[in-house]
């Protein structure tokens, strides 16, 4: 087991956003996390990623307690990669300064090297020719991609996605999506956040339905979409296949 | 390709609308000029006041003196502007320092900051360029190097400011991205952080700047003659005000470069937002 997240409590003044919440991802595992806006997927995300504090319970990865007080969260976000809704490239740097920061500053790789490494992930993903580019001359799907590149390229043990389509363009979905199915065929371990209900379907070995800050329901795809056990989760999809997004 | 005539006449009124306003400019610039120059010429005391400002000959006289103590401006307006931005940018990165340990450093940055932009300018500099020589200590640095750490302290109280306003303009959002690949707090501010604040806020620094430049003369009231003290000089041995109007006016053409560079950085910054 990579992950497991036990009894995690998260609070916002008095909304108790994650409540107990319990979640383990197995290596190579793909686990799609769905809910309604507001049940807690970033959240969670977040809160594994040592970006916000927990008020209770335990998040393990590889077996070292994360959530210990004594733990360098730096050293842990080093094993973990999170690409965000947003982006968040860094609008000063070009695309191979933003994916190089980390290796270079963090994990002690020569420039050259880093370079390299860039380089040829960018061709993989076809943006060899946008090395040299602000980030603010490419499309949102480019964007988004060299994001992914930029977690990538630490190698992270656990890859987190937090709904890393919803700010893209209807058109540049798709390239983000297929690059996210790629990940899983090489056997990258990903939790991701997600709206795309027919990505998470194709592309989930588990999905998660989060309400009341809590797993609600859990299983294969097949089964949490075609045959759910919970109203709550009848209820969010039917929804969701009224606004014609499943 | 050929164009519609609704596009042909669309062109061609733009065009007559062109000329019809650079004609209105035109008209309106002269009669403004020349209501000005009436207004002026035509004052009673304008024949007085031309010969004790506008006198060529004393001018001329002058302007040696004068620029000499310009060149003491220039000088200490580049030592004081890098002293300035350097100690500014060092009280606010203290200032955003988080954790208990830090919890002096960040009081007195604050502290700092209140006390030295509350206090007169003219103030600071008595009790520097007065009031320190007077412990009659070793090695004691000349009036004019005290006067231009007063200058430093001061300005940097506001610079201290505009650098603050300029990270916390950074969105959390950056510094998540930042800190989720593993980099420090330090490394995030050095990498991240500063050089989006920096830039955002150089058109306020530069302006600050031009301000300073202005200031600096102030050392003249301790000792050293800057341009300004060197116009006074020349006014009280002719009883004529025109080296004061050559001072004015040697400020000007030196802050023209400075306020250019400003405008254009501000250009350039409102061009990449957009």
């Amino acid at each position: 087991m990579i992950l497991s997240v036990q009894g995690v409590r998260k609070v916002f003044g008095s909304h108790r956003v994650l409540d107990g919440l319990d979640l383990s991802v197995d290596e190579h595992q793909v686990v799609a996390l769905i809910g309604a806006s507001g049940s807690g997927k970033s959240t969670l995300l977040r809160c594994v990623n040592l970006l916000e504090d927990i008020d209770d319970g335990m998040i393990w990865l590889d077996g070292e307690h994360i959530t210990d007080p004594r733990v360098n969260p730096d050293k842990v976000r080093q094993r973990i990669g999170i690409v965000f809704q947003s982006y968040n490239l860094f609008p000063h740097m070009t695309v191979l300064e933003n994916i190089t920061l980390a290796p270079v500053r963090v994990h002690r790789r020569s420039a050259k090297e880093a370079a390299d490494a860039a380089r040829e992930w960018l061709t993989r993903v076809g943006l060899a020719e946008k090395a040299d580019a602000y980030p603010d001359r490419l499309s949102g799907g480019q964007q988004q991609r060299v994001a992914i590149v930029r977690a990538l390229i630490n190698s992270p043990r656990l890859l987190l996605l937090d709904e890393v389509t919803s700010a893209l363009d209807p058109e540049l979905v798709g390239e983000v999506l297929s690059m996210i199915r790629d990940l899983k065929g090489e056997g990258m371990t990903m939790v991701l956040a997600t709206h795309e209900m027919g990505f998470a379907r194709q592309v989930a070995d588990t999905v998660c339905f989060l309400d009341g800050g809590k797993v609600l329901e859990q299983g294969p795809p097949e089964q949490v979409f075609g045959d759910p056990s919970e109203p709550r989760t009848r209820q969010f999809l039917s929804r969701i296949i009224e606004a014609g997004r499943l | 390709m050929s164009l519609s005539p609704a596009q042909l006449d669309r062109i061609a009124y733009r065009r007559r609308q062109t000329v019809i306003s650079v004609l209105i400019a035109a008209a309106s610039t002269l009669v403004v000029g020349v209501l000005l120059a009436v207004g002026l010429t035509g004052a009673p005391g304008w024949d007085r006041v031309r010969e004790s400002f506008f006198d060529l000959s004393v001018a001329r006289d002058a302007l040696p003196d004068v620029a000499a103590g310009l060149w003491l401006n220039v000088r200490l307006l580049v030592f004081c502007a890098l002293g300035a931005l350097a100690l500014g940018l060092l009280i606010a990165l203290l200032r955003t320092l988080r954790g208990p340990v830090f919890f002096p450093v960040r009081a007195l940055a604050t502290g700092y900051t209140y006390t030295f932009r509350g206090l007169p300018l003219i103030i600071v500099l008595y009790v520097l360029t007065l009031g320190v020589p007077g412990l009659r200590l070793e090695g004691m640095p000349s009036v004019l190097v005290l006067g231009g750490i007063a200058l430093v302290i001061t300005y940097a109280g506001y610079l201290a400011e505009v650098f603050r306003a300029g990270i916390e303009s950074v969105h959390p959002s950056q510094l998540a991205a930042a800190r989720s690949l593993g980099l420090t707090y330090r490394q995030t501010m050095r990498h991240v952080v500063l050089p989006q604040a920096v830039r955002r806020v150089a058109p306020p620094l530069l302006n600050d700047t031009v301000a300073l430049q202005k200031d600096v003369g102030l050392v003249s009231l301790a000792g050293p003659i800057d341009a300004v003290r060197a116009a006074q000089i020349s006014t009280a041995e002719t009883f004529n005000y025109t080296p004061y109007i050559v001072a004015g006016v040697l400020f000007v053409l030196l802050a023209m470069p400075l306020i250019a560079v400003t405008d254009w950085v501000t250009l350039r910054a409102a061009r990449r937002q957009s």
